[in-house]
């Protein structure tokens, strides 16, 4: 049972951190190739919190605010670059975090966060991932349908047209950067806790294209298709256990082919067979 | 209503405007002309701030807004349509609009994302689409439809706007004798309703028709400028118009 409930949370986990990365990219149209550096600084600042003593609420909001304010500094670089170039810088941003977090005796350096309390059982990491998954699944849903849904899209379609009718091109980056990345620290909360340890490695670079792989598979832009890409592919090393070892291999090919064949991901196919557009 | 105070901008080596003074007043339908390569488009791209000039200032409305954004700009009603479309690819025509009509909400991304309503701009996104005549297409995906569908869903995007000065970049490009003379006299009623127009065109025909005032751009700076009939009969106007011709010729 434990086996199945920890499957559970970490599926909750990738989709919280798929559609969090989907609002950015998929929706306003921003590349990020270093999200997993919000889950990272949302664990980290979460588990630092309750170490300190504050209560796991707390800690957990705590971790959301910090990826969510380097979410924006990362937003006003994003202002800074051309669209090509934000793949790299947000590559950097992921390193970068990497990097001084290794180097940092407060942070544990590579031994990381250690003993962070854990006040829930396994159920309840469970229930809570999950539930946040739906939180954010609802918020993707409501923000599609909602004004700021249609003024990404036309920032995503033509930047300099959005302008030209009004649109606050920077303030709606930033915002994008902002929910994504909050998400994404609300995962790492979660999961700072359920493990009680948090290491650098847990974050780097193969997490990010990971989370990536989650969206492209799925179908970049659609809530439900991502979904199931997050679902999927946080069963597939389930099922075929040497898929662990070569991780950045498996989601790298997965990603290319996903490209090549059918670019709109699941949801493209659901499309091309059903004729039904999913949400 | 607007001025522009010698304005001045280099690509490389070519001096594509160059010292422009210019100023519109309130109410009129001006008409910017001049051959391929004048300068028009880029003189149009520093007044609205696409592009930032080298030198010069602009005043909209008496307050300077050289240094003010685009978006900026937009929501201060004034206003731009590109010479070359841009759609949002892959929303149909009436959402394109509907973007634009809902300019008072999607101000604010806060604003935005706490509304959902989608009734009244839909309404006046479409009423605009009907106006252009093109609310037959209003459903298709913008990457689907001509380029003259395209070139009007533009304007009803900038209209949606309710824009008080609005330049128009070669609207009438692309556009058959009649929609063309159609959509010209739309423009003169636009005009008529309180719009403030400025209107690049090599359509000269309808432009010295409809236009009460002519402005010449030749090689980045103005040539000419006054009541069309006028401005077309002196001869340097028309020595820039055939020097270019015999330089393509
Ligand atoms: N972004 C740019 N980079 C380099 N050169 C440019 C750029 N934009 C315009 N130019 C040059 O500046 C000059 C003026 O171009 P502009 O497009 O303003 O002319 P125009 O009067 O609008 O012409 P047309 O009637 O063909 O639209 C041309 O020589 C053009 O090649
Ligand atoms: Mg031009």
């Amino acid at each position: 049972m434990d086996y199945y409930l920890s499957v559970a949370t970490f599926a909750g986990l990738n989709v919280i951190l798929a559609l969090s990365l989907n609002l950015i990219s998929g929706f306003c149209g921003q590349v990020s190739l270093g999200h997993a550096a919000f889950y990272g600084l949302g664990a980290y600042a979460a588990a630092l919190c309750s170490v300190a003593g504050l209560p796991m609420g707390v800690s957990v909001a705590v971790g959301m605010l910090v990826a969510g304010g380097f979410g924006i500094v990362t937003g006003f670089a994003a202002l800074r670059v051309r669209e090509d170039f934000l793949a790299i810088v947000t590559m950097g941003v992921g390193f970068l975090f990497l990097g001084a977090v290794r180097k940092q005796a407060w942070l544990g350096a590579e031994m990381g966060i250690a003993k962070i309390p854990s006040p829930l059982d396994k159920w309840g990491y469970a229930a809570l991932a999950i539930g946040g998954a739906v939180a954010v699944l609802l918020l993707s849903l409501h923000v599609r349908r909602s004004w700021m849904g249609r003024a990404f899209g036309a920032v995503a379609q033509d930047e300099d047209a959005a302008r030209s009718i009004g649109v606050d091109v920077s303030g709606y980056k930033i915002a994008a950067f902002f929910i994504g990345t909050a998400a994404a620290g609300l995962a790492g909360g979660i999961y700072a806790h359920m493990t009680q340890l948090v290491v650098p490695d847990a974050f780097n670079f193969v997490q990010s294209v990971t989370i990536l792989a989650m969206v492209v598979v799925g179908g970049i832009g659609s809530t439900l298709g991502v979904v199931a890409g997050a679902v999927l592919l946080t069963l597939m090393p389930e099922m075929f256990r040497f898929i662990n070892d070569y991780k950045l291999l498996v989601y790298g090919g997965l990603l290319l082919l996903v490209m090549r064949f059918s670019p709109e991901g699941l949801a493209g196919l659901v499309h091309r067979v059903t004729g039904r557009r999913l949400a | 209503m607007l001025e522009g105070v010698g304005l001045g901008i280099a690509f490389g080596g070519v001096r594509a405007v160059n010292g422009v003074n210019l100023r519109v007043e309130r109410g009129e339908l001006a008409g910017l002309i001049g051959p391929n390569g004048a300068g028009k488009t880029t003189l149009l791209r520093l007044l609205t701030g696409v592009l930032a000039p080298e030198a010069g200032s602009v005043r909209f409305e008496g307050k300077d807004v050289t240094r003010v954004p685009i978006h900026r700009r937009a929501q201060l009603g004034f206003v731009l349509t590109h010479q070359i479309v841009r759609p949002f690819r892959e929303m149909t025509l009436l959402e394109n609009v509907m973007v634009a009509a809902a300019s008072e909400v999607t101000r604010r991304p806060w604003r935005a994302l706490a509304s959902v309503e989608v009734w009244p701009a839909r309404q006046r996104a479409l009423a605009l689409l009907e106006r252009l005549g093109i609310a037959d297409a209003a459903d298709k995906p913008a990457h689907s439809v001509p380029l003259g569908y395209l070139k009007r869903m533009q304007v009803a995007r900038a209209l949606a706007l309710e824009p008080r000065l609005l330049m128009l970049d070669e609207p009438l490009a692309g556009l058959n004798y009649t929609e063309a003379a159609r959509f010209a006299d739309l423009i003169v009623q636009l005009n008529a309703e309180g719009t403030t127009i400025v209107l690049v065109e090599h359509n000269l025909g309808e432009v010295t028709r409809i236009a009460g005032r002519l402005l010449v751009l030749h090689n980045g700076a103005i040539l000419a400028e006054g009541e069309p009939r006028e401005v077309m009969a002196r001869k340097d106007v028309r020595d820039a118009y055939l020097g270019v011709q015999a330089a393509h010729a």
